[in-house]
């Protein structure tokens, strides 16, 4: 078989992979700017917290990455529903969303950032587990196991999600919040209480996406940032809020990004998203499945 | 903005005309200089020369982020775009004298922001601030594959060792300049605020379908504010090659630039001119101190902290504490 | 005579509802018009198209002998088409006569010939406040505004941009009985002025005291159009209020 036709499909298999992924660093924003219409750009910073709460887990404990995050979830459940009550009182309630809520976000992405730096340093931190390393040999590509396992995570992840919203009470109520509060209070639903526990939800994504993360690539606190672009560009090109739509925007975007890794170069993968943001935002802003 | 607030249309706006207020301001600047001409130390001009280019930054962010209710995230973009401008024009003129790189750097830098602009602002907010967001990423990547302005390795641009025109040495060349832009871009902050452009950018945050029903071309507007915004960040980033002499990706995009210059205007309070000035000489001189009695890894953290205390409490800022006790 | 206003044909979707379907809507100059239909049925669809804060798919807008179509909102308020919103939008950091000033600044100032500067745009705020009972308040912010104070910045607000047509977009919900005479009065002290008026109302009593005719929409539709008392007497208008 011709080797640069060998090339291009381990990239659109480790795109695909990779892009699973991307579904679980975007999940947390599809519900917390998709449907809550937070626009919490700390989101990258709690996914980095949930990198090394992984780190942790398995350095200090011995425990398997993935298994550490998800000790870690009642943790970071916890802290989203802290955050969004902050942001509730100081914002949400004063109708200054735009200006200073958006400021804060920036601020807790900053400040963890820096708290993370001062307890990890600016190394690359990586973690050990079995699937880390060996690869699944398909004759025409390869499945590496360190890129399998956390685009498995991801989509048991989501697809959970998403059953947990179309069937259960809270995660119908949690969808009516974002059509109509005045409904949800008819239902005898109170909507900040809805919203607590959704925003709570999306930041424990970020303890398993974290997760997922450091088993893919070693973690050094800056890195969060160079996932905003992604998964914003992911939740918008998915038409905000739509699950089915993320994924395959995120899959789209970990494709794009691996053939322009494979041919270009990897430093080059970062500006993917941004075109891809940008060009939905002038042509398309509703999304591919976005009406 | 709060000077808006306090005066109404019925009485003249309080304070000094435009010219009269730049040339109180040049003034200023002048016996700044002189002072620290007499006081003759380098490290007070090194400070001195990061507090006056947060200044520049903070109001720039101010007159759209402020006036206008846009948050742009992309600062270290727009301040990046400037500094590396007058890292390609030193390589291909290095006789070019600085405040002609100063304008160049600008104007590319108010041009992409009016690009980003024409492209997001038609949206929802948010999705702005998204792309700004974004577009510090991208021009990083831009920058860091890029061999002619050294790429990842970095730049290194000599310093001259005497200052010109001036005498003395080179830092002070560029604390003057630097002080030159604090005036200009104070000045053009304060007369917006003034003028039908500052009316119609506080229209436009306020609410802007009731903007465009009074008539306000709210597009355009908010383009001119990209533009401004963008070009007084690129010009502010201009001298930071001479003045770091190396610059790399990582330190000429540092997140520390983007999180102090939206912070300062945030503390000071983003209703005035004002605002950003006492933002960014207190927090500037705080962070100044604290670097030198603790450590620069604390300094950063202060910003961040500061402005996040200052949205949740007190979301006038210092000048709006002050306000709210006069009346 | 040419109508000041004529829309023709005008369809507006969102997504696969139809929201307006085909309309044709003339006003004459100096005309006062009542615009009525039950809930959803449009109007703030319709008034939103004119105004070009939606753009309608199909059909056209003149106004004044132009075509509106493609201009955007503050170029068609330029050219003399305000309106008032049917939940008051002030702009909560101006001040009263600062919130007046925004019309004067951009729609009047940007005309050709209408300059106003300095102690003659202060004036014209005054006097724009005075007109609906505001001028006490001149300096306070709209926060320390009640209801019916809000509703006459909204109107003080449309008249600033001094408008050929006002489109009053119900400026009377929620009003106690005094309160919906007193816009009623000072609507149709503008018109006596000369502003051709287009009133979206629900309150039956008000649309029947100001309107010299009355259109009806009805799910997109508009199914009747003429004088107010032929009107409330067709079948098909009863029958679409009363849902028989």
């Amino acid at each position: 078989m011709d080797g640069s036709a060998n090339l291009l499909i381990n990239a659109i298999v480790s795109g695909l992979l990779l892009g699973g992924f991307y579904a679980a660093v975007s999940v947390g924003i599809a519900i917390s700017f998709g449907l809550l219409d937070i626009v919490n750009i700390a989101h990258p910073a709690f996914i980095l917290l949930g990198s090394y709460a992984a780190f942790v887990g398995n350095t200090v404990f011995g425990i398997d990455p993935i298994l550490s995050s998800v000790i870690a979830l009642p943790v970071f459940y916890l802290l989203g529903m802290l955050s969004y009550q902050v942001y509730y009182v100081a914002f949400e309630r004063r109708d200054d969303q735009s200006l200073r809520g958006l400021s804060f976000f920036f601020g807790l992405l900053f400040i963890t950032e820096v708290v993370l730096v001062l307890t990890f340093g600016v190394d690359y931190r990586t973690v050990q587990a079995p699937y880390i390393g060996p690869s699944i040999s398909l004759g025409l590509f390869d499945l590496p196991l360190r890129l399998l396992v956390p685009f498995l995570v991801a989509m048991v992840m989501v697809v959970g999600l998403q059953i947990f919203l179309s069937r259960t009470f809270i995660g119908r109520a949690v969808q009516a919040v974002a059509q109509d509060q005045g409904a949800l209070r008819l239902m005898a639903a109170d909507p900040v209480k809805i919203k607590r526990i959704a925003f709570g939800l999306s930041i424990a994504t970020a303890a398993l996406a974290g997760a997922c993360l450091i088993i893919i690539q070693p973690v050094e606190p800056s890195i969060g940032r160079e996932y905003i672009g992604r998964v914003f560009a992911i939740v918008v090109l998915g038409g905000l809020g739509s699950f089915p739509g993320m994924v395959i925007a995120a899959m789209t975007l970990g494709i794009a990004e691996s053939l322009t890794a494979t041919f270009f170069g990897p430093s080059w993968a970062p500006a993917v998203a941004f075109g891809i943001l940008l060009i939905t935002l002038a042509v398309r802003p509703s999304g591919i499945l976005g009406r | 903005m709060a000077s808006l607030v306090d005066k109404t249309a019925v009485a003249a706006a309080p304070g000094l005309r435009g010219l009269p207020f730049t040339l109180v301001l040049i003034a200023i600047g002048v016996a700044i200089f002189a002072i620290g001409r007499w006081y003759n130390n380098s490290y007070a001009f090194f400070m001195a020369y990061v507090v006056a280019q947060y200044i520049v930054l903070g109001t720039a962010w101010n007159i759209l982020g402020g006036y206008t209710g846009y948050v742009n995230f992309g600062v270290t973009a727009f301040f990046a775009i400037g500094a590396y401008s007058t890292v390609v024009l030193h390589k291909l003129i290095p006789a070019m004298p600085l405040p002609v790189m100063i304008l160049i750097g600008g104007s590319l830098a108010g041009l992409v922001g009016i690009g980003t602009g024409y492209l997001t602002l038609r949206l929802r907010g948010v999705f702005f601030s998204i792309a700004t967001l974004a577009l510090a990423v991208v021009v990083q990547t831009l920058i860091t594959n890029w061999d002619f302005v050294g790429g990842a390795r970095g730049a290194y641009v000599l310093r001259p060792r005497v200052a010109p025109l001036i005498g003395g040495e080179y830092v002070q060349y560029l604390f003057l300049l630097m002080l030159g832009m604090c005036v200009i871009v104070l000045a053009t902050a304060r007369a917006i605020e003034r003028s039908a452009l500052g009316y119609g950018f506080a229209a436009i945050r306020d609410d802007e379908a009731a903007a465009e029903a009074s008539g306000v071309p709210t597009l355009r507007l908010k383009l001119i504010a990209t533009g401004l915004s963008g070009g007084f960040m690129g010009m502010a980033g201009a001298p930071l090659p001479f003045y770091v002499t190396y610059l790399d990706p990582a330190s000429g995009f540092s997140l520390n630039y983007a999180v102090n210059a939206i912070a300062m205007p945030l503390i000071g309070g983003t209703g005035s001119w004002l605002g950003p000035v006492i933002g960014a000489v207190l927090v500037g001189g705080l962070q100044e101190y604290l670097r030198v009695t603790i450590s620069s890894a604390v300094n950063v953290l202060v910003a961040g902290v500061l402005m996040v205390t200052f949205v949740i409490l007190a979301p006038q800022g210092i000048v709006g504490l002050f306000q709210k006790r006069k009346r | 005579m040419t109508a000041l206003l004529q829309v023709s044909g005008l369809s507006k979707r969102f997504g696969g509802f139809v929201a307006l379907d085909g309309i044709d809507l003339d006003v004459q100059p100096g005309e006062r018009l009542g615009l009525i239909g039950p809930n959803g049925s449009g109007k703030s669809t319709l008034v939103n198209c004119i105004c070009g804060t939606l753009h309608n798919e199909t059909g056209s807008v003149r106004f004044a002998d132009e075509t509106l179509d493609g201009l955007t909102a503050h170029q068609r308020t330029r050219r003399g088409l305000a309106r008032s919103f049917q939940l008051p939008r002030p702009f909560a950091s101006l001040s009263l006569a600062e919130n007046v000033r925004i019309p004067i600044l951009y729609s009047v100032n940007a005309r050709a010939g209408g300059h106003l500067h300095g102690a003659a745009i202060d004036e014209r705020c005054l006097e724009l406040l005075g007109m609906v009972g505001l001028l006490a308040k001149a300096r306070q912010m709209p926060r320390d505004l009640t209801q019916i104070e809000m509703r006459k910045l909204e109107l003080a607000r449309a008249m600033a941009a001094q408008p050929k047509l006002l489109i009053s977009d119900e400026a009377m919900a929620g009003l106690s009985h005094a309160e919906v005479d007193e816009i009623i009065a000072l609507l149709i002290r503008l018109n006596e002025q000369g502003v051709t008026v287009i009133m979206i109302e629900h309150i039956m009593r008000a649309v029947m005291e100001f309107s010299q005719r009355l259109a009806v929409l009805v799910a997109g539709k508009k199914i009747a159009d003429g004088p107010p008392k032929d009107i409330v007497r067709d079948p098909e208008v009863v029958k679409a209020y009363l849902g028989e």
